[in-house]
């Protein structure tokens, strides 16, 4: 595993230290999970969810939020501007 | 009398028959947690105000002869992972340290609306995830029966107030098993209902399609009375389920039931004195007249690999929210991305980096067949292989873990090792089923579980038979 890669992708952080644990412990964790790879499975059909539940859908309204619970909301945002969410340049 | 000891049962008896007040109780629990909070740890963050302003107002209505509700009066504890408004809710990390929660979970809705007092927000595993409540990044909690160890996790503190009667009862929720598996280590109850018939909106998201909120509790009896109390379809989560069979739960005569015991999950890496412990509690079903009828379960030695694929595969997605922009910690840097790395850095612990950095890793190009595709087919046959066993039983029986409750620090340096904790629990989340964790037997002071599994909807009915214990 390309620790470098992955971490840039999940876009953590991780000092060289980090680094060097995690390669050293990931083999062994990988050697865990590929336990899989002695089943058969090619033609099980994959499950992704439980509950039998399909296509479940409401209304495409948004809620309209109350004064106070914006407050409570743009109160938890680090940084606003004129009660908007302020971000770094993307571009 | 020491009122903190109380079941909700009882409790509820003597608020109505006004043999102590709501305030009474409510101080009772919040001295034993105050005194103890020290050494054990259980809470995060303790709501005194709330609680004592809630009991008043229960006081009062039993003061005007008012008609007070199963849960009305009687102190909760709640997971720091599930949101209720006004409180801080830190899920155990430091990405959420001063996180105040904006809304109420759909379960602290249904709490409040039944007269529950919240007395506080118990300690956890960073985001549900661990087996031992160390990966809290506020410190371990202490197992009660033994400071030197830990009371199992992720629910760690919810069950270790529970067994301290730092609370009457607690909610915790379960991935992989961390409502049974620290049960099982505190000697508690500790119920996983089917996936879907609580809500989860609130609940403050690990992995999405195993997740479910559950009771903690010192009776069976106690965990139907909050299960029915928390349980139902909810608008704001759409996996949420209707009830089946309304209402309609037969009574179970334990002379009709046929008990599958799977062999595959007593096998090399058990401690003999915690099989000896569960089959002798199996036994007793038998001389009450159940029929023990021993089934496999053959995909059982794959679960815990599957759900190591699945579990952070969700999780990795889910963290993704936490990027300094919308809430919680944030650090600032030259651009958008340093600011990303430096805010996810600090913010996390280990484990949940660990996992970040697998279910990325399983989700990636070029390996997303081969683990995570994979792992979902493998979760069909396992959900397939307990299909097949309820055709044959009606509930299974099982250790809930393999062995007791480990010294603090044992395995934090070992990761797969910490991971086998959950090897008993695991597949019920893969599978969606119900399941509950019930104390029965001591090694030398710990407490062992006796893990009762049902099929899908079947939650009333495992209930049912832990109480006949």
């Amino acid at each position: 595993m390309n620790i470098n890669h992955i971490a840039k992708l999940a876009r953590l952080g991780l000092s060289e230290k980090e680094k060097k644990k995690f390669e050293k412990e990931f083999p062994k964790i990988l050697e865990f999970v590929d336990k899989l790879s002695k089943i058969k499975a090619d033609k099980i059909d994959p499950t992704n969810q439980v509950t039998g539940l399909e296509n479940i859908v409401r209304k495409d309204k948004s809620r309209v939020k109350s004064q106070p619970e914006t407050e409570k909301l743009l109160k938890l945002v680090p940084k606003t501007k004129n009660r908007y969410v302020q971000v770094k340049a993307i571009l | 009398m020491e009122l903190n000891k109380l079941t909700i049962k009882q409790a509820h008896n003597g608020l109505k028959n006004k043999d102590f007040s709501a305030i009474g109780l409510t101080e009772s629990v919040l001295n034993k947690i105050k005194s103890q909070n020290n050494s054990i740890h259980a809470y995060l963050t303790i709501t005194e105000e709330l609680a004592l302003s809630q009991a008043r107002k229960v006081d009062k209505k039993i003061q005007n002869k008012e008609k007070i509700g199963i849960l009305e009066g009687i102190p909760v504890a709640v997971k720091d992972v599930i949101l209720i408004e006004g409180i801080k809710c830190t899920a155990g990390s430091k990405i959420l340290e001063n996180y105040i929660a904006p809304y109420d979970a759909t379960v602290i809705k249904k709490l409040r609306k039944a007269g529950a007092i919240f007395v506080g927000k118990t300690n956890l595993d960073e985001f549900t995830m661990g087996a031992s409540g160390e990966n809290s990044a506020f410190g371990p909690t202490k197992n009660p029966h033994d400071l030197e160890r830990v009371p199992g996790g992720s629910s760690s503190g919810s069950a270790a107030a529970v067994t301290d009667n730092q609370c009457i009862y607690a909610l915790g929720s379960d991935t992989g098993g961390s409502i049974r598996q620290p049960a099982s280590m505190c000697g508690v109850v500790g119920l996983k209902t089917t996936y879907g018939r609580v809500s989860r909106y609130g609940l403050i998201a690990h992995a999405s399609s195993l997740d479910q909120i559950g009771p903690i509790t010192k009776t069976p009896e106690d965990a139907r009375i909050v299960f029915d109390i928390i349980k139902g379809k909810d608008e704001f989560d759409s996996t949420s389920l209707a009830e089946k069979r309304d209402g309609q739960i037969q009574e179970i005569d334990i002379k009709n039931l046929k008990i599958g015991v799977p062999k595959e999950y007593f096998v090399e890496g058990i401690n003999p004195r915690v099989e000896e412990i569960v089959k002798k509690t199996i036994s007793n079903y038998e001389k009450a007249g159940a029929k023990i009828i021993e089934v496999s379960l053959p995909h059982t030695e794959y679960a815990l690999a599957c759900y190591y694929i699945i579990m952070p595969a969700e999780a990795c997605s889910n963290l993704a929210r936490y990027d300094g922009i919308k809430y919680g910690l944030s650090i600032d840097d030259d651009n958008l991305l340093e600011g990303y790395l430096k805010t996810r850095r600090q913010g996390f612990g280990d484990e949940v980096r660990r996992r970040i950095i697998l279910g990325t890793y399983v989700l990636s190009a070029g390996y997303y067949d081969a683990y995570y595709l994979k792992a979902q087919k493998v979760r069909t046959l396992i959900k397939k292989d307990f299909d097949k066993a309820f055709e044959k039983v009606d509930v299974l029986m099982t250790p809930t873990s393999p062995v007791t409750a480990f010294k603090l620090g044992e395995k934090t340096n070992d990761p797969v090792a910490m991971y086998l904790s959950d090897i008993y629990t695991v597949s019920v989340n893969l599978a969606g089923l119900p399941a509950i964790s019930i104390p029965c037997g001591e090694i030398n002071g710990l407490p062992v579980g006796l893990q009762i599994i049902g099929n899908q909807f079947a939650d009333e009915k495992i209930i049912q038979i832990a109480q006949k214990l």
